[in-house]
């Protein structure tokens, strides 16, 4: 009895609303917060977790750890710019990236499905292969189960990976000032709509890549450089909307963003035109928004051009003290609007 | 982008605006019929740029706020079936029927797919010979085309697992029960770009006649909306009331002919209720006989089962123009996008929902300016 006592509490979510977990409650949307907030959260509270960074900070014995950890459910497996192994690695990496952290070690567990082609698993290890290398982490241990057939999907791999910190400034919504700018690494939107255009059942040719990409070293060099990065956020799922609206949710600022200077390249923009989504809810592997002090600001933006990933980074809005806890958008036309997260997925639209 | 950008050009809308305002003396009130031109309208914040004299209200032609609760709760029964595969747009999914939604027919075992056109269901249907494949077909006389033509090769091609839920409105009907109700308040409508794509104008040529209404077709775009209440408020102003065609890049005044032929062919008019509004004669599509045979509702017994609505959501008023969304007592409040009590905050093209993405903080001055009019 009193096991039960422990292990089945009056469930929060009403029972009512939704009795069955919806794909919607990992999509990144609102109804993904209400699960983590309800659920985990409440179960596991403590001040490290209570951060929600996209990687906790830990302090062992007098140094400065982040230590992350990332699932990879993707489907098709393999897609344009890269594979479920390049995410992997990468995925996580930009994890203890958004923290300023040097990734270091990772850890890999792969649970796989009985039938799945030894070849497919093989240039998944040696995708991550590369991918480690080119982050410049370690692979130091693992993990590998397999499932009967129908019960997995090809492969599910989890990473998990710790960095040092060697900075001393607070990464965190917590710092972000009005006053400050807000760059954007990139354009958007490319990775979703790579996966999207390759999944089955998705008839339409596109050239686009993912974005896949580390995004460690530049952020080391933007820290290296002086520069008092006040947060940090990668762009995946849910895209920059949800990231930012993330970041201010919690505050007494307001992210104002200029729709007219966010790059999106054509080819995605038409695809986000044919299907009816959001570029701006759409998910990237390889992108991120820094907010800074304004002052810090061109240095920033020269150093992201300067880097192969930052290319086309731009100075995408600022933070303000206007409607407090929300993220605003001057159209393309000029006038304002409210930037909100979505509750669930994105869906294709009928007309 | 090309072909889009220029649709999307600030200094153009700010002319536009300008030209508005040159020639309005009086309010005026107008409806855009489609959710697609609500949600460009919010999204760009068209409204803020005209006069003030001019109000915008928000139309029935958002293909999911309409879909009766009835056809919701018969897609959910069969979606649960376990010999069905039950495909449909992605935002009918999340619309609730009378307690639950078709994710939640896909959280417990159903198999509910996305497809992104009925043509990909036949090939679903093709590749699953021992299952029943279910599209379920909603939508105006823009979706009706390609609807008709999966049905029109299922039968070409003997493919006999194959079924439609059909939910087909038509937008005629329902400008003209707006425009009969004694609250009307609507002077000047933009008619759907799309819908007019295919069925061309003729048939709103008598309706503007006999109602004396000005009646632009519109597409979609930033630009395209404003240059289409710019031409509605000019007719408005000179007292006309005739039929222009503002989205002369897609819209012909005859409309694409072949696919009016293959509506005909596998679609004949029926009543059909509206979710929110009540029955409207002659407002929708049903299958001909030659097709019945595809009919999901016949298939599996479903035809004589009638459900009613729940009385508490307001969408009906809103879906006719005489409620704004703000003005609705459980807006953003008791209905939010995860917890909607009705369509027009589900739907991404509701009328709601787009309020409440784009516009929430303006409620609480906005409503207050809205309960003093005198309405």
């Amino acid at each position: 009895m009193k096991r039960d006592a422990e292990f089945m509490p009056s469930c929060p979510i009403p029972i009512t609303e939704y009795p069955h977990v919806l794909m919607a409650h990992g999509g990144g949307g609102r109804l993904m917060h209400q699960l983590i907030e309800k659920v985990f959260l409440s179960s596991f509270d403590n001040p490290i977790l209570a951060t929600r960074h996209d990687s906790a900070t830990i302090n062992p014995g007098g140094s400065r750890l982040a230590f992350t950890t990332d699932s990879y459910v993707v489907q098709p497996l393999f897609f344009p710019g890269g594979d479920i192994g390049t995410l992997a690695i990468n995925g996580t990496v930009n994890d203890l990236a958004m923290s300023g952290a040097r990734p270091l070690f990772l850890s890999a567990a792969f649970i796989i499905e009985e039938g799945f082609s030894m070849e497919s698993l093989w240039r998944i290890a040696q995708s991550m292969r590369k991918a480690a290398s080119e982050a410049r982490v370690e692979l130091v241990t693992g993990d590998t189960k397999v499932v009967d057939h129908g019960k997995g999907d090809g492969v599910f791999v989890n990473t998990a990976g710790i960095g040092r910190i060697e900075h001393s400034l607070v990464i965190a919504p917590s710092s972000v000032r009005p006053g400050d700018s807000i760059l954007l690494s990139g354009d958007i939107g490319r990775h979703g709509i790579a996966v999207m255009a390759a999944r089955e059942g998705l008839a339409f040719e596109t050239t686009i890549e993912s974005d896949c990409a580390p995004l460690a070293d530049l952020v080391i060099q933007l820290l290296e450089a002086g520069i008092e990065i006040h947060c940090l956020r990668d762009l995946t799922r849910g895209g920059l909307a949800s990231a930012l609206v993330e970041i201010v949710e919690d505050t007494r600022y307001c992210i104002h963003l200029n729709e007219s200077v966010i790059p999106i390249h054509e080819d995605v923009q038409g695809a986000c035109e044919i299907l009816g989504l959001d570029p701006l809810y759409v998910a990237n592997e390889g992108r991120f928004v820094c907010i800074l002090p304004k002052a810090d600001a061109q240095r920033a933006l020269h150093l992201m051009r300067s880097h192969s990933i930052g290319a086309e980074a731009v100075v995408a809005g600022d933070v303000t003290d206007g409607s407090p806890g929300r993220v605003t958008m001057t159209s393309r036309i000029g006038v304002e609007r409210i930037v909100d997260m979505l509750s669930g997925e994105q869906l294709p639209r009928i007309c | 982008m090309k072909y889009i950008d220029e649709y999307r050009d600030a200094e153009g809308a700010r002319s536009y605006a300008a030209a508005l305002a040159k020639i309005t003396t009086r309010p005026w009130t107008i409806m855009e019929i489609c959710g697609g031109q609500t949600h460009t309208i919010v999204r760009y914040g068209l409204d803020e740029l005209l006069p003030p004299t001019i109000t915008l209200v928000h139309g029935p032609g958002c293909p999911v706020c309409v879909t009766p609760v009835e056809l919701i709760e018969k897609a959910i029964q069969i979606a649960a079936r376990g010999e069905v595969i039950f495909c449909s747009f992605g935002d009918m999914l999340r619309v609730p029927g009378l307690n639950r939604d078709l994710l939640s027919v896909k959280a417990t075992g159903g198999d509910v797919r996305i497809v992104y056109s009925p043509l990909d269901a036949l090939q679903i249907a093709r590749d699953n010979p021992g299952k029943q494949v279910v599209f379920f077909a909603v939508g105006f006389e823009t979706t009706a085309p390609a609807n008709a033509m999966a049905v029109f090769q299922a039968k070409r091609q003997g493919i006999t697992n194959f079924s439609l839920l059909v939910s087909h409105v038509l937008v005629p009907p329902a400008m003209e029960a707006i425009l009969s109700s004694p609250r009307n308040l609507v002077r000047g409508f933009l008619a759907a770009g799309h819908v007019c794509t295919v069925m061309g104008y003729t048939e709103y040529e008598p309706i503007a006649r006999n109602y004396h209404v000005p009646i632009v077709v519109t597409g979609f775009e930033p630009l395209d909306i404003l240059q289409g209440i710019t031409m509605c408020v000019r007719q408005l102003e000179e007292g006309r009331s005739e039929v222009e065609n503002q989205y002369t890049r897609s819209v012909r005044r005859e409309g694409n002919r072949p696919a009016q032929d293959l509506i005909r062919e596998v679609f004949e008019i029926t009543p059909r209720r509206w979710r929110g509004i009540g029955e409207i004669a002659a407002s929708g599509l049903k299958l001909t006989a030659p097709y019945a045979e595809f009919d999901a509702e016949a298939r599996f017994g479903l035809a004589n089962q009638h459900i009613d609505e729940s009385p508490e959501c307001r969408s009906g008023l809103i879906l006719q123009g005489i409620l704004k969304p703000f003005e609705c007592a459980a807006f953003g409040a008791r209905c939010t996008p995860e917890h909607p009590l009705g369509a027009t905050m589900v739907s991404s093209e509701g009328a709601c929902a787009a309020y409440y993405r784009y516009r929430r903080d303006q409620r609480a001055t906005t409503a207050a300016i809205g309960e003093g009019e005198d309405r």
